[in-house]
């Protein structure tokens, strides 16, 4: 489902406040059709990117294409084919969901508004509660609301910034089939997460760290090229264990998870030397295994941490 | 667990500086406030008001005129700004509230006087506001006897008499009872309007910056005037109904008269409230919370109600207080409100203090939309 027509396409975007660079030299690209999962730190410019291309902020410097419209002159048009939903809960708590979504209408002057906020309400499974308050509703049923409510003027792209956040894993999923139902409409996604499992129903991800876009691709693409080697150990006494791996160099990265550690690094050789006193024990099980997401991301911000400092 | 720990307490109260400290703005108004409060109080407000200006309408111009004009320009309460022969200007200046008093000395004043025939003069006082007109009235008084003691003398010596050469008949233009209602009730519009149109308004972008939905607001393909008068019409309404309410209780409960044009004073009152939500609206934009937005307007309403003419006699004020109070709305709209309920003031005589709020209304709009934030930035 992925097209070749480039929805974003900027280059060497940078913003500053004051002397902190948010964001530097970030390029973008992302296709029709693409679910494109960001990714990175806390601080590390998401939430400044995604208010760049939406024009709620004014690039320092950059250029480029969004939805074939010029990033720096043309904001306001890009305004109105993009659906814009905020991290925090931005509607009118003090409004109820259908004259939320009435004011959303009227803004976009759309016409025949009160069928399309009866379709939305329709879809969203609201009707019932259309007079209810928009403070009343739960968290996953603000973020439902919230999208419905940036999708209802039919933008064709959307830009979510961690519009999960807070919101159970039952909300989670559903929100997500519902991003997959718009992605096979042709409708481009671009979504800023920190959950692994939602990076991974991503068909690209980028990840950003200190303001730099410092890695790009599919899920599987991301893990290959991260040149990791992940090791699964599983035995007794887990967390005397990890605290020996650690002081190998080249277990880079040692977690405990549950009953078991994921041991990571890039040097195969020296990793499986570190490793082969575990294996000799019958009371360990080590295995080979597929680096995770999360592993790949860490390492991306260290490496790029340490190329800054 | 203690009931009570003063180290507990300790650790409030430190916690409290620390946030108290970061206030800014807060700080800034514990201090200022008193400040400005003693400023105002201390050396701004006179309520024994002096210099009033004072049109003399003469028909003539004889040693003994000119006597009793210097005599009342000497008690203080008097500068002379208009020497006319035409009533009806005298009257045009009254109504427009350009002087405070008309002195009318009549035609044959002068040869009355040396015959012994007691003649009078005529003073009119501007009296919707009765405190601003009392003492300069009873200093008055005090120069029937006293003001021709220098050019009575020899052979007009007798004319001095025991009840003085001549006499000074008052007049309270307006509101001749005195009835300080006449002047408060009114004012009183004036205040309330300010008050609530300015704090309502000062919250209505806060409230969005503040509970993020500005970004959403931002977003949208909304422009900041379309905002900015989107959010003033509701209140527009709002106000009518206040002035509703006031005018009703001011003519069945306080008796107000109502001398001038329904429409003008819905005119007025239109042009009063809009000068209000630009306030607002403008005080809003630049602050950065609620809280913040209630003390800009506080900051505002202080000299509003002060320097504006409402509490205290303008014209008892010295010149910077004056100078203040003319930027401010409110110092209009009660001489226009005053001038069309008690005066009966038509357009023409309402215009003078109505342009004022107009330029005020584009400047202070101008400012807001400067700097409301079309971008997070």
């Amino acid at each position: 489902m992925t097209g070749q027509e480039a929805i974003i396409d900027v280059r060497g975007l940078s913003k500053s406040f004051g002397d902190k660079v948010a964001v530097n030299q970030v390029n973008l690209k992302v296709h029709k059709g693409d679910i494109f999962g960001f990714l990175g730190p806390n601080g590390s410019g998401k939430t400044t990117t995604i208010r760049l291309l939406c024009g709620l902020l004014t690039p320092d410097a950059g250029e480029g294409q969004c939805l074939g419209l010029d990033v720096l002159a043309e904001s306001r048009r890009i305004k109105r084919q993009v659906g814009y939903m905020t991290q925090r809960f931005s509607f009118y708590e003090d409004l109820t969901i259908r004259e939320n979504l009435d004011f959303v209408a009227r803004v976009y002057g759309m016409s025949g508004r009160k069928a399309a906020v009866d379709e939305a309400l329709h879809q969203l499974g609201l009707e019932q509660r259309q007079h209810q308050l928009a403070g009343d509703l739960s968290g996953g049923w603000k973020q439902r609301l919230a999208l419905s409510a940036c999708m209802l003027h039919q933008p064709k792209l959307l830009l979510l910034d961690e519009p999960t956040a807070g919101v159970d894993p039952q909300a989670r999923r559903d929100f997500w089939d519902e991003i997959h139902r718009l992605s096979g409409r042709g409708i481009t996604v671009l979504v800023s997460t920190h959950y692994m499992d939602e990076a991974e129903r991503c068909n690209r991800l980028g990840y950003i760290a200190y303001g730099h876009l410092v890695g790009e691709g599919s899920p599987q693409s991301l893990v290959e090229e991260s040149g990791l080697v992940t090791w699964l150990v599983d035995g007794p006494d887990i967390h005397r264990v990890a605290d020996e791996l650690r002081q190998f160099p080249a277990a880079e990265q040692v977690v405990p998870f549950g009953n078991r550690l994921y041991v990571s690094g890039t040097d195969e050789k020296a990793l499986g030397q570190a490793l082969r006193p575990l294996m000799q024990q019958a009371a360990f099980h080590v295995e080979r295994t597929e680096p995770r997401l999360e592993d790949v991301f860490i390492r991306l911000m260290n490496t790029s941490r340490e190329e800054r400092w | 667990m203690s009931a009570f720990s003063l180290y507990r307490l300790w650790a409030v109260v430190l916690k409290e500086f620390v946030q108290l400290r970061r206030d800014r703005l807060t700080f800034a108004m514990m201090i200022g406030i008193p400040l400005i409060q003693l400023t105002l109080f201390g050396f701004a407000i006179n309520s024994d008001p002096k210099h009033l200006p004072l049109a003399v309408r003469s028909a003539e111009s004889t040693p003994y005129t000119r006597s009793i004009i210097e005599a009342l320009v000497h008690t203080d309460y008097f500068t002379l700004v208009r020497l006319t022969d035409s009533e009806a200007e005298a009257d045009r200046l009254l109504a427009e509230g350009k002087v405070q008093f008309v002195l009318a000395i009549p035609p044959g004043f002068t040869r009355a006087l040396l015959r012994g025939e007691h003649p009078a003069l005529l003073m009119q006082a501007d009296a919707t506001d009765p405190s601003a007109t009392a003492n300069a009235l009873a200093a008055v008084q005090q120069i029937e006897g006293q003001a021709l003691t220098h050019d009575l003398t020899g052979p007009l010596a007798h004319l001095k008499g025991r009840a003085g050469a001549f006499q000074i008949e008052f007049h309270r233009r307006y509101n001749p009872e005195g009835i300080t209602q006449y002047n408060i009730v009114p004012g009183l519009m004036g205040v309330i309007l300010t008050m609530t149109m300015i704090m309502m308004t000062a919250l209505a972008i806060t409230r969005e910056h503040e509970r993020g939905t500005m970004e959403n607001l931002l977003a949208m393909p909304v422009q900041p005037l379309e905002v900015m008068i989107g959010k003033i019409v509701p209140y527009i309404l709002v106000g009518y109904v206040q002035v509703a309410v006031i005018m009703a209780a001011s003519k069945w409960v306080f008796q107000v008269p109502m001398e001038g044009s329904m429409l003008l004073l819905v005119v007025g009152i239109l042009v009063f409230i809009l000068a209000n939500l630009t306030v607002g609206i403008t005080v809003s934009s630049v602050s950065r919370n609620q809280a913040q937005a209630m003390q800009m307007s506080f900051f505002f309403l202080l000299p509003s109600i002060l320097l504006s003419g409402f509490m205290f006699p303008f014209r008892g004020m010295p010149e910077w207080a004056q100078v203040i109070g003319t930027a401010l709305p409110l110092t209009h709209f009660l001489r226009f409100i005053r001038g069309l309920l008690l005066k009966g003031n038509d357009w023409a005589l309402a215009w003078p203090h109505l342009w004022p709020l107009l330029l005020f209304i584009l400047i202070v709009m101008g400012v807001g939309l400067l700097r409301y934030r079309r971008t997070l930035d």
